[in-house]
């Protein structure tokens, strides 16, 4: 196994974490907020056809991205709107976000089947990147380094900042925090925007860089996993990066076994292994008071004031 | 102007009929509007889906085969959502069932007969039951979030799915395509009515809702179950175990679910292939809410479901949508019932707003 | 989730802007009218569109002694059974059912309606009046191999397959035993994804087998996302039902085409003569249901010769890729030399030959 081997391993890992891993930062602060959003597929998926579309008709990729953003947080906005202002339930309106972001996104998909665009990839000068080690620092799009760097830009605004503080504060006692003088609904939409533009941005990496072209339900599943993923982490941000990196090494693992000869397991057991960790690390953290402080106490809890 | 909510007493009975009703026709009403935007003839369309396969006799045991499933898993979900139970693992309950029954049959080999199918049947109730009490379990044990957790199973049933029919259930004559054996004769649900595909499950599904309307009405648990999911607290002072509502609901919907899908895999498809799971247990999510957690709203909201099914594979043909719009029809569906729930519980003043007048309000 | 045989490419294009009508009116009551259960939609680059191709073929061939209509979007559930049975319904004599999850609702249809014959792609159960028809993809596969052989530098191509179901054994066996005729040490590493389509999944374990040293892969998996990682790696391979040069134009060397259409036109043809019956039919290169795409630009002269005679041979039927000796991948020798292998054991080959690294 030479250097070669490893980083064309290390770059095929990202690839597969990166989604997730946006996915996955987005839906950690919705929760964060006290909010369950079981929409992440669909969100994922209108962000990788607008995300795609637009790339398609203004030709830049980086505006691509912007649209996959604004695609993903207006679905998440039908979603907020019910939520916050309707009350509904959040489980069954999550649901419904992600059978809706689904059709949505196959019937605007119709007319962008079969084009494609140069895929995004990395902006740093080729010299950089033709160098096998130089690569594994410089050699990915700039949505890999997006995802990298809002790993400790939100672990520290959700911690440091004043508004990370409120956020916090709403999703653990979301009525203390509205007799503060909080408006509790603004924090929550605003963190259901978030986690939908993230969730798009994860999407539109499909559609942008592993395979730029659109594809009914191209997402196959992914955002599931980047639900999955939130818990697994215990809603804490280094986790989080951990766990992704994690369940990508996982999912690389397979194929490399695969390809490489190995049969000792069914491949049905590693496909399956993200969940069972999950619920195994749910267990964990739940049976354990201290830790499991870090699991909003509102969560999935609707907001009902007296007043 | 300015709106405001006062909280109801009681929650409105009149909204909690109309507003389904609004709701599905508010969505056919969008429908007419958006298919003639985007250029499809939104009228015909929206008939099609909505009112094709009830006019049409012979489209009427598609509705009932496909709204069977629907409306015994929403039946056992509206008992736990009313709990305030969330179980979202429907899906897999439902595979896990059918596997179940599908193992029974194996097991059985060429032996058939009402008593197999019979077995057959329980062991899907018992199966779904069974991955329905692991969220239980771990929700009354380490206070794990059963939304998560069920949620996080319906995945790991599919594997246990896709393991199982491409590897040791492979059917041998199958040239290995990931698929179990078809049922022999005698391991199949009976026929109705003779030259149709009405299963004996549909008429599970009539009847079963009646059932659970006279046992949430009169037993203590649905007594227990009502008071649980009103008035938490007031339960817990009542005497109601908590932990024994959690218990009973995960398993009743995880029951249901695991009937549905052995009665589907018995009735309908008669083997197990990777495309068995399709969505039933997720929709009848919908259904439940649809059909306001009420056992026979349930069977309504199934019914009206399966058209919208039925109906979005007519109007492929006949005008051509694209099959991704079933979906949008039924997310729009649900979230206009969810939007409207506020209805219920909450009435809807105009009061004059008193510090700002804005002129032509 | 994965469903097996849903060949869904790239679904929906085309879909809105077919005409609500599909299909011209009965003008005769003698006209035979066919009807068409589709997978995917007919927009889709691939599968269904395939089959589209071929129903289209028909109208054209037999003009107004036919009439056709078809449905798109047909999960391979229970609830193919009413859709089957809308188009007998609806007075077709003869209906074709393009995807292997239709098998058992055809049959269970085609009970219903003893005087209407059905066709069953890809399936093995046939009755009466149910027919099977297949084509022999592994043909095509052994231009891919011979061109993949003499173009390969490493030595070591790589395979993506769905599930080890005989057609993909089939065409893992054609490309590799292909590839050493023209390079007798060449490997083939395979992995199965346990899906038709899974795009991330597919470029993933593209990057993988890459990475592993090969440098050409071919796919059995339906989306073009394994040219797209090709292309991006400079590398090459080859398009999977339909000529998929427009997603990757350097990385694409050629494709093996689904042309239905012969097949279809004899069938009704021989419904028109009264003359239908139920059969077996696996047809490829001589009879016309296996094309091969026109060459990229990146296919050398030698390798085109080489994969040109392989057509040929196919044509005048006087090559067969599975032609003794051939040996498993543990060394046994399956196949003793000058032994070709019959149709029906082909038909349910479930071993990988000598120089195939697979899991399973």
């Amino acid at each position: 196994m030479g250097a070669d081997f490893i980083i064309a391993a290390i770059i095929t890992v990202v690839g597969l974490t990166t989604p997730i891993l946006l996915a996955g930062i987005g839906e950690l602060v919705v929760e964060k907020s006290g909010v369950l959003n079981l929409g992440v597929e669909g969100m994922m998926l209108t962000g990788a056809i607008s995300g795609f579309a637009v790339t398609v008709i203004t030709g830049n990729p980086w505006a691509g991205v912007i649209g996959a953003a604004i695609g993903g947080a207006l679905a998440s906005l039908l979603f907020a709107v019910l939520v916050l202002q309707l009350n509904s339930n959040q489980v069954a309106t999550g649901l419904a976000l992600t059978i809706f972001g689904t059709g949505l996104s196959s019937l605007l998909g119709l007319s962008f089947t079969g084009r494609i665009v140069a895929p995004f990839l990395s902006v740093f000068p080729a010299s950089l990147s033709a160098d096998p080690i130089l690569k594994v620092i410089f050699g990915y799009s700039p949505i890999v380094y997006f995802a990298l760097l809002m790993v400790p830009l939100t672990a520290w605004f959700l911690k440091s900042t004043r508004a990370g503080l409120i956020l916090r504060a709403v999703g653990e006692n979301d009525l203390s925090a509205h007799s503060i003088g909080y408006s509790v609904r603004r924090v929550r939409y605003a963190a259901i925007a978030f986690g939908g533009a993230m969730a798009g941005i994860g999407g539109c990496y499909f559609s942008l860089v592993i395979t730029p072209m659109w594809a009914e339900k191209m997402t196959a599943g992914r955002g599931w996993i980047a639900l999955a993923l939130v818990v697994f982490a215990g809603w804490r941000m280094g986790r989080l990066l951990a766990g992704a990196y994690f369940f990508g090494i996982l999912m690389a693992l397979e194929l490399y076994a695969k390809a490489s000869g190995f049969s000792f397991l069914p491949s049905q057991f590693w496909a399956a292994m993200p969940y069972i960790m999950t619920v195994v690390a749910l267990s964990f953290i739940s049976s354990r008071g201290t830790a499991g402080a870090n699991a909003p106490a509102c969560l999935g809890k609707p907001f009902l004031p007296s007043t | 102007m300015r709106i405001k909510l006062e909280k109801r007493r009681e929650p409105s009975m009149l909204m909690l009929v109309a507003t389904p009703v609004a709701s599905v026709l508010v969505t056919m009403l969008i429908g007419i509007v958006v298919f003639d935007l985007i250029g499809i003839k939104g009228f015909r369309a929206v008939v099609d889906i909505f009112l094709s396969p009830l006019l049409a006799s012979y489209k009427w045991q598609d509705v009932a085969v496909k709204a069977a499933p629907l409306v015994i898993i929403a039946l056992g979900l509206a008992v736990g959502n009313r709990a305030q139970v969330w179980n979202i693992g429907a899906e897999g309950q439902y595979v896990i069932g059918a596997l179940c029954a599908a193992g029974v049959a194996i097991g059985f080999g060429t032996i058939g007969g009402p008593v197999v199918v019979v077995l057959m049947v329980a062991a899907g109730i018992l199966g779904g039951a069974a991955w329905a009490a692991i969220p239980a379990w771990l929700r009354t044990r380490f206070s794990v979030n059963e939304i998560l957790s069920s949620l996080m199973l319906t995945y790991v049933a599919l594997q246990v799915l896709s393991y199982l029919v491409g590897g040791p259930w492979k059917d041998p004559n199958g040239r290995n395509f990931p698929a179990s054996a078809p049922l022999g004769d005698g391991q199949t649900l009976p026929v109705l009515f003779a030259g149709s595909t009405v299963h004996l499950g549909v008429a599970v599904a009539i009847v079963l809702p009646f059932v659970f309307w006279y046992l949430m009405k009169r037993s203590v648990f649905g007594f227990q179950v009502r008071v649980v999911g009103s008035a938490p607290n007031a339960a817990r002072h009542g005497g109601f175990d908590g932990k024994q509502t959690i218990w009973l609901a995960l398993i009743i919907s995880g029951g249901m679910a695991g009937l549905a899908g052995s009665m589907e895999f018995a009735g309908v498809l008669h083997k197990i292939d990777l495309g068995f799971p399709s969505g039933y247990g997720f929709t009848a999510i919908i259904v439940s809410f649809l059909g306001r957690l009420n056992p026979i709203g349930c069977l309504i909201a199934g019914i009206v479901l399966a058209v919208t099914y039925v109906g979005g594979q007519m109007a492929q043909t006949t005008v051509h949508i694209p099959n991704s719009t079933a979906g949008i029809f039924q997310a729009m569906m649900l979230f206009f019932i969810l939007a409207s729930d506020i209805l219920v519980r909450y009435r809807i003043r105009l009061v004059p707003s008193a510090p700002q007048l804005v002129a032509g309000e | 989730m994965t469903k097996i045989s849903r060949r869904t490419l790239m679904k929906g294009a085309g879909a809105i802007a077919t005409a609500s009508v599909i299909g011209k009116p009965a003008l005769a009551a003698d006209k035979l009218k066919i009807g068409f259960i589709f997978l995917g939609p007919i927009g889709d680059y691939g599968w269904t569109w395939a089959h589209n191709k071929g129903r289209e073929a028909v109208e054209a061939a037999l003009g107004d002694k036919v009439e056709t209509i078809y449905v798109e979007n047909v999960a391979e559930d229970a609830s193919a059974i009413p859709q089957i049975r809308d188009l007998a319904q609806q007075g077709c004599k003869l209906i074709f059912t393009t995807s292997y999850g239709y098998m058992d609702q055809t049959i269970q249809v085609a009970g219903e309606f003893k005087d209407v014959k059905f066709e069953h792609c890809t399936g093995f159960k046939r009755a009466d009046n149910v027919s099977t028809y297949n084509s022999k993809f592994h043909e095509g596969r052994a231009v891919l191999g011979t061109i993949a052989g003499k173009q390969s530098k490493s030595g070591t191509l790589g395979y993506l397959g769905s599930f080890k179901v005989p057609e993909v054994v089939l065409g893992v066996n054609s490309f590799t035993l292909s590839a050493q005729r023209q390079n007798k040490d060449a490997k083939v590493k395979l992995v199965m994804i346990d899906s038709w389509f899974d795009p991330p999944k597919e470029a993933a374990a593209t990057e993988t087998l890459i990475n592993l040293g090969c440098d050409i892969v071919t796919t059995h998996t339906d989306s073009p996302a394994a040219l797209q990682t090709l292309e991006q790696k400079g590398l090459h391979g080859f398009g999977q039902g339909a000529d998929m040069s427009s997603f990757a134009p350097n990385a694409h060397l050629t494709a093996i085409l689904d042309i239905w259409g012969p097949y279809y036109i004899a069938r009704a043809q021989a419904m028109l003569d009264g003359k239908w019956a139920s059969t077996d039919t696996w047809w490829g290169f001589k009879e016309g249901t296996v094309q091969i795409a026109p060459y990229g630009k990146d296919v050398t002269k030698d390798a085109a010769a080489a994969a040109d005679k392989v057509q040929a041979g196919y044509k005048d039927g006087s090559f067969n890729i599975f032609t003794g000796p051939i040996y498993a991948q543990d060394g046994t020798l399956k196949v003793k030399d000058g032994e070709v292998m019959k149709d029906a054991d082909l038909a349910t080959i479930d071993w990988f030959v000598k120089g195939v690294e697979s899991a399973s």
